[in-house]
């Protein structure tokens, strides 16, 4: 019942289109100063992929270690520091500002907003990114190296043990919190100020309202994540001791406020794709999503109790019994909310006429392969046996399965979903299959067999692993790296499209498309609704 | 353009002090825990106070208490309890000495931080007297014997047979004293 009724009035939106001037400067200094949300929304999602790659190159390397048992390539400090990089990078460089880019390009759409509310902010949180990640990055050339304690960072390693990269790594969290809380503020400044005369609350595509809880949690937690990053700062380098016992302090403290922000953290990463998945998949099932009222609710259920389950993360640090059994029960709370999700999902597609175009192929992998991760999670929050799971392969198969087969291949499903919008051509269909299929199959390869060695005992970052895990290990690394190949087919359909090689693509794009974005023609103009479409009240 | 004209600004302004008092939030979360660990008696933590002295024993059952000490890299002293275990009635009270002696030419201070496990004992472990309530000055090269006075809490729960008593010894910080 949501989208189902929106209409805007004749001939609001394309009115620029024809002109030939629509006043942006060019070459560089339009991508340095643009206010414009679709530039903004480009440029995250520019940088999101070439982070990416970044990121991606250094689980290459990992992954070529980890290829035979012993040391090859690289020795243990530098791949603790390649671990601890790529989960930095991915986490904060590729994932969170892609789902930023695809706000900035999507939101103000979907609500038919003619901009982003605080367009020079948005400006700022964007370019405050390339000076965060080159800050870090900048340590691996360092003597010492880049951070080496993990991404979660835990004391004594990142104080006590680490060396003065510590202070460029804090200072470069502190900017991409700061990228961050703007961007959040502003997604929620746009949605609650610039929506659409008629566009309520319950008619809001479940993009938009997944999106606007995301951005409460942003709000909530990055300025914990700067608070704990800069006790780590002033115990390293201005003696408090915040998280050191000689001075009275406790280092399980870090690991509690560190989760207090961790925690949300995971479902920032996660709610956003939840949102692409639910305009996905009513477009190609032909159908309106099932349950909307049921996923916005169970969206905010899954934002609240993620605050209230982060010592779930630390079963193993001696808690009480009774404080172990309160976080397993609220963390297996949480498949109630999700599993609503997920059946909303399937009701959706059920007895739907379907077409399997790439979005919807990656939407349903999605569907498919984040609830192996979320019932891996399951398996986790069994206090006991988290006991016996903690720290190992079991632990990275878990979370590589909600952030890739998860989050990116939420984003990779709303880039072939709204590509057509933003550049005005259909992407080509067989490259965007033979990407979904190459990818289906080297990432299984790659995460699937993680859970038989964690199971059997191979612990996470380490560089060197015991004789029996060596041919699973071999066959892990080789769907690392076809899976890092097949990335390269996405990029070769991005750059097409760029390019505007491809067939055009009409305002509709897809038949069964529903909502604001798709009643403004493809490519979508410089600027759109500058008169606010009117939305229909139906019913 | 309707609503476009709406003012941002206060709405704005009420996340910004959000995330603010967040910030402040993450800091505040130390006091926060220590407050509830102390409420709860969770963590292993025991009081570092004084004890109320004991007032009844129980001979119907004994537990025994372990002593480990070890020390921070920070600080350059042997540190050890003069006997690993004893056995003692819940309510008796017993005084074992942890010898220090500062291996390096310099004065410093040190400081020990104690831990009770199993943590959920760790409120039935009561220290009359003990080195940890203070600092511990030591000269170059000096040694002394540090005692700890303590008793077990009759109420301690059946279950429990054996109370492992933990020193941590670190220097205390910023406060090396001059020759």
């Amino acid at each position: 019942m949501n989208q189902e009724n929106i209409q805007p009035i004749d001939s609001t939106a394309p009115h620029h289109h024809d002109q030939v001037d629509d006043h942006k400067p060019r070459g560089i200094s339009r991508w340095l100063y643009t206010t414009n949300h679709k530039d903004i929304g480009t440029l995250y999602l520019l940088f999101s992929l070439l982070m990416l790659f970044t990121g991606g190159s250094m689980a290459m390397v990992i992954r070529a270690e980890l290829f035979q048992p012993g040391l090859q390539f690289v020795d243990p400090h530098f791949f603790n520091q390649m671990t601890t990089v790529h989960g930095l990078v991915m986490v904060f460089g590729a994932i969170m500002p892609a789902f930023v880019g695809l706000a900035n390009w999507m939101v103000p759409l979907m609500i038919g907003a003619p901009d982003m509310a605080l367009p020079r902010m948005n400006n700022w949180s964007f370019w405050l990114l390339p000076c965060a990640f080159t800050i870090l990055l900048s340590t691996l050339f360092m003597e010492g190296g880049a951070p080496a304690a993990g991404w979660t960072f835990y004391v004594p390693l990142s104080t006590t043990y680490s060396n003065d990269s510590t202070a460029f790594f804090v200072f470069a969290v502190h900017l991409m919190g700061i990228s961050s809380i703007m961007g959040a503020m502003n997604i929620i400044v746009t949605i609650f100020n610039l929506r659409a005369p008629g566009m309520t609350w319950m008619k809001l595509p479940l993009f938009v309202w997944t999106w606007i809880i995301t951005a409460f949690l942003l709000i909530a937690v990055m300025p914990v994540l700067a608070g704990v990053v800069t006790m780590v700062l002033t115990d390293k380098y201005f003696g408090t001791s915040f998280f050191n016992a000689a001075g009275g302090g406790d280092p399980v403290m870090f690991q509690h406020i560190f989760w207090f922000f961790g925690h949300p953290e995971v479902y920032i990463m996660i709610l956003p794709a939840f949102g692409i998945i639910s305009s996905i998949v009513p477009a190609f099932a032909r159908k309106p999503l099932f349950g909307y009222e049921s996923m916005v609710i169970a969206t905010a259920s899954i934002a609240f109790l993620s605050f209230i389950v982060w010592a779930h993360h630390m079963f193993t640090t001696g808690m009480p019994v009774a404080a172990e059994l309160f976080f397993m029960y609220t963390t297996m709370l949480i498949a109630v909310p999700t599993g609503v999700k997920v059946f909303n999902w399937v009701a959706t597609m059920w007895r739907g006429a379907m077409t399997f175009e790439t979005p919807m192929m990656f939407a349903i992998a999605f569907i498919v392969l984040f609830t192996i991760g979320g019932f891996s999670g399951l398996m986790l929050a069994i206090t006991p046996a988290d006991f016996q799971y903690q720290d190992t392969y079991f632990v990275v198969a878990h979370f590589h399965y909600v952030l890739v087969t998860g989050a990116l291949f939420g984003i990779i499903a709303g880039v072939y979903f709204w590509i057509p919008k933003w550049t005005g051509v259909m992407y080509s269909e067989r490259l965007g299959q033979c990407h979904f299929w190459c990818s289906l199959v080297s990432v299984n390869m790659l995460f699937f067999p993680m859970h038989f060695v964690g199971l059997a005992g191979m612990p996470r970052r380490i560089p060197d692993y015991a004789l029996q895990f060596a041919d699973m290990n071999a066959f892990i690394s080789i769907g690392g790296f076809l899976f890092g190949l097949s990335q390269l087919l996405f990029v070769a359909m991005v750059f097409r499209c760029i390019r505007r090689k491809g067939e055009k693509a009409s305002a509709q794009v897809w038949e069964g498309a529903e909502g604001l974005e798709w009643q403004i023609p493809s490519p979508a103009p410089y600027h759109t609704f500058q008169i606010p479409p009117d939305i229909k009240s139906g019913h | 353009m309707g609503n476009q004209n709406i003012s941002h600004q206060p709405l704005l302004r009420k996340l910004l002090v959000v995330s603010i008092a967040m910030f402040f939030f993450g800091f505040a979360l130390i006091p926060l825990y220590d407050v509830f660990c102390r409420l709860t008696g969770l963590n292993g933590k025991t009081a570092n106070t004084v004890a109320a002295p004991s007032t009844r024993i129980d001979t119907s059952r004994r537990i025994k208490v372990e002593f480990i000490a070890n020390r921070d890299d920070s600080i350059p002293w042997n540190f050890a309890p003069e006997i690993n275990s004893l056995e003692l009635n819940p309510g008796a009270v017993k005084v074992v000495n942890f010898h220090v002696k500062n291996l390096s030419a310099q004065a410093m201070i040190g400081r020990a931080v104690p831990s009770v496990s199993p943590g959920a004992a760790a409120r039935y472990f009561k220290k009359i007297e003990c080195f940890c309530f203070t600092e511990q000055p030591l000269d170059a090269h000096g040694e002394k014997a540090m005692p700890v006075q303590f008793y077990i809490d009759p109420q301690l729960p059946a279950e429990y047979s054996t109370i492992t008593l933990s020193y941590r010894l670190y220097k205390s910080q910023g406060q090396t004293v001059t020759r």
